[in-house]
């Protein structure tokens, strides 16, 4: 028995740019690739691929057994191609990974999922599918079934399950394998308040029993809470590796730029988000200029740049501003009021910035995270990026600032008091 | 892809090492022992759900054999003249429409399946071979309702079954094999050529014709007779035909050319879709 769970040496993971965008070749092209093989065997050598991005690059880790590490990183760090190769998806390019016991994971919540097929036969199918013998799943099936919360709906075919339904029966399933080393990816973001306590408590039951779990995830405080280390992926390297505290401080601030804008490029934009092209998120002093310290007592702007590059009906443009805990203070859209609402119905192709004016006096001193969301209401999310920037605020001249104490919360509003004298 | 060097039930822990592998793969039939519970699973599923939100139901693996074999005898009876050897044309017909229902399907089900499962391809890891293996297996309870639809024509023109019936599992295994050999090659190459999709209804039309599903063999003249049984479906029908109805039995070297072909075919389809296999998931 090794003292290890996982453990991975210079796990590297290459992709193709063109065999990713185009999906799928053709056999017309496979013909015309080949006339053209001599060609290009004289140009590049044999074997040179034409583009190639590295997903992974020399990772190397090792989780001990019944560890709980955290897995965080922006979108594109290769998160998800790690979680792909630890789960037997898709294999290294180079390097290794071995891994001791089984491995069920969350990212695969109710894959194999058959609507026509009923919450009942779901169960069956489903743990089949992630590897549970039929004996298993017979045992547990009052167990899933009662942690779903579904049971008067056993026997009706999914299909007409509610989304939140569908959900818990899956998670329930899924929950229930009982796997030596658990992989957990993002199943938090979705369900209502309620399920994510309930997954957050079935998590922690699995730290709790001496089981190794990997857990990615954009939710700071889901990560500080259930994980007592952290590794942090930068461009598919790990930059980072330290106590949870430390791994999100880190990520949350020196993984920023510290100029208040925000820019991505051409290969930090999923594919998905076509036909939306963010361009850069800003961080206005009121003179307009980018500025990574603002002052609490003068309003400040918030500048998202876009393309579009075919319209976009019922598109909505929005921050989150978090807290460096990862906790929401406020979410707004550029189409909240009626009359953008209204006017914007559908949004043309176009470059554009979408301005959000924050008045003076609301935010207390200290750092914060931007987010980024452009969607349409249940169709599609386009793009979304929840840790896009950092600024700090600084609050000289707030209000209360006679006293030198700190003042708790994230907001410090200019409110009226009134004193009346009465007796 | 990777080693599994322990199996789960044997020892108390499995250890699994992931790395590149290169070229020509073992086909690891080890892996896909351990997975046969999913394999029982998916063939469940595709049965189940294939007639559900259907009026007819699981009338349609009635109706559908016995209108191919009113519009085959059609055109090679009253339209083609085409002899029976004496034997009634319904039945005739039918007789071999069992095994090419069965191979035909499999072609069109198995060339579809592993884009029709890609949530499961690109999330969880088991045997990819266990997919085009039960969307095949899943024909086999059509092929159960219409043998019974086979027995009650026999009842009704008086056909006793010959002393062959019992080979008759053997032609149906030779069916199986070559339907799964040509559906790994199939659906690996489909993952890859989308074109797949479009050639499949024509392969799967001319493959009729070339096989004596609404004629009969001695339609062949005999010069081009082995040359004619590369196609092991030749052989399969031949069989069928000969065990139900008592027709002239396969020759020897034809059988043995249809058998050396469909296994060529299996393990060969074997070998390509594993080595395809690890770039489903990033393809597909």
């Amino acid at each position: 028995m090794s003292e290890y769970a996982i453990r991975v040496e210079n796990l590297g993971k290459r992709y193709m740019i063109g065999a990713q965008t185009e999906r799928y070749k053709t056999l017309r092209d496979s013909l015309t690739d080949l006339a053209h093989l001599p060609g290009e065997i004289m140009r590049r050598g044999v074997g040179k691929p034409k583009q190639e991005i590295w997903a992974l690059k020399d990772v190397s880790f090792e989780v001990k057994k019944g560890a709980v590490l955290g897995v965080v990183g922006r979108n594109g760090a290769g998160k998800s191609t790690l979680l792909k190769i630890l789960s037997r998806v898709t294999e290294p390019t180079e390097g290794f990974a071995e891994i001791h016991g089984r491995v069920g994971s969350l990212l695969e919540v109710g894959t194999g999922f058959h609507p026509e097929l009923t919450g009942r036969e779901n169960i069956s199918l489903n743990g089949a599918i992630l590897g549970m013998k039929r004996k298993e799943i017979e045992q547990k099936y009052d167990e899933i079934v009662e942690f779903s919360g579904v049971e008067k709906f056993i026997d009706t075919p999914v299909k007409r399950y509610s989304s939140g339904m569908y959900l818990r029966l899956a998670f329930a399933v899924a929950a229930h394998m009982e796997p030596e080393i658990l992989v957990v990816d993002e199943v938090l973001a979705v369900g209502d308040a309620e399920f994510q306590r309930k997954c957050l408590g079935k998590m922690s039951d699995v730290a709790h029993e001496g089981r190794t779990v990997l857990f990615v995830s954009h939710n700071m405080s889901a990560i500080l809470r259930l994980t007592e280390e952290t590794i942090v992926l930068e461009k598919g390297q790990v930059a980072y590796r330290a106590p949870t505290n430390e791994a999100v401080d880190y990520y949350l601030t020196s993984g920023f730029a510290q100029t208040g804008e925000r820019c991505w490029h051409a290969d930090e934009i999923p594919a998905e988000s076509t036909p939306f092209k963010p361009v850069a998120l800003r961080v206005c002093n009121p003179q307009g200029a980018v500025a990574e310290t603002i002052r609490s007592v003068e309003p400040f702007t918030i500048e998202m740049e876009y393309e579009l590059t075919a319209p976009i009906t019922g598109l909505r443009v929005g921050v989150y501003l978090l807290s460096t805990h990862g906790e929401h203070i406020f979410t707004s859209f550029d189409t909240d009021n009626a009359n953008e609402y209204n006017r914007y119905m559908t949004r043309p192709a176009g470059r554009y910035i979408s301005r959000c004016k924050i008045p003076a006096d609301v935010l207390n001193d200290g750092r914060y995270i931007l987010g980024v969301n452009a969607s349409s209401f249940r169709v599609k999310r386009y793009f979304q990026d929840e840790y896009a920037l950092s600024f700090t605020v600084d609050s000289t001249g707030a209000p209360g600032m006679q006293w030198a104490e700190p003042r708790p919360g994230p907001v410090r509003p200019r409110l009226g008091w009134d004193i009346e004298e009465i007796g | 892809m990777a080693e599994t060097t322990l199996s789960r039930q044997d020892q108390p822990e499995q250890v699994v090492l992931l790395k590149p592998s290169k070229g020509w793969i073992a086909l690891n039939l080890k892996d896909l022992w351990l997975y046969r519970e999913l394999i029982y699973f998916l063939t469940w599923r595709d049965v189940i759900v294939r007639y559900k939100q259907t009026v007819l139901g699981a009338a349609w693996a009635i109706i559908q054999p016995v209108i191919n074999m009113l519009v085959l005898s059609f055109i090679f009876g009253n339209l083609g003249k085409l002899s029976t050897e004496g034997y009634p044309r319904p039945i005739f017909t039918f007789a071999a429409l069992l095994p090419w229902g069965l191979f035909s399907k499999a072609l069109s089900d198995t060339g579809r399946s592993m884009l029709s499962n890609r949530n499961m391809i690109t999330k969880v890891y088991f045997p990819r071979m266990i997919i085009p293996l039960s969307s095949i297996l899943g024909g086999l309870v059509d092929f159960a309702i219409q043998f019974l639809v086979l027995v009650g024509m026999m009842i009704y023109f008086k056909f006793t079954p010959t002393a062959g019936i019992w080979t008759l599992p053997l032609f149906l295994m030779l069916a199986l094999a070559t339907a799964l050999g040509v559906g790994l090659w199939l659906s690996a190459l489909n993952v890859l050529y989308r074109d797949i999709n479009y050639i499949l209804p024509f392969l799967t039309q001319f493959w009729l014709l070339l096989t004596p599903v609404g004629y009969s063999i001695g339609e062949i003249s005999p010069q081009w007779q082995l040359l004619y049984s590369l196609n092991p479906m030749v052989g399969v029908v031949q069989g069928f035909r000969w065990a139900i109805l008592g027709t002239d039995p396969p020759s020897w070297i034809s059988l043995g050319i249809s058998v050396g072909i469909s296994l060529i075919l299996l393990v060969s389809g074997m070998y390509y879709f594993r080595r395809m296999e690890r770039t489903f998931a990033d393809m597909v």
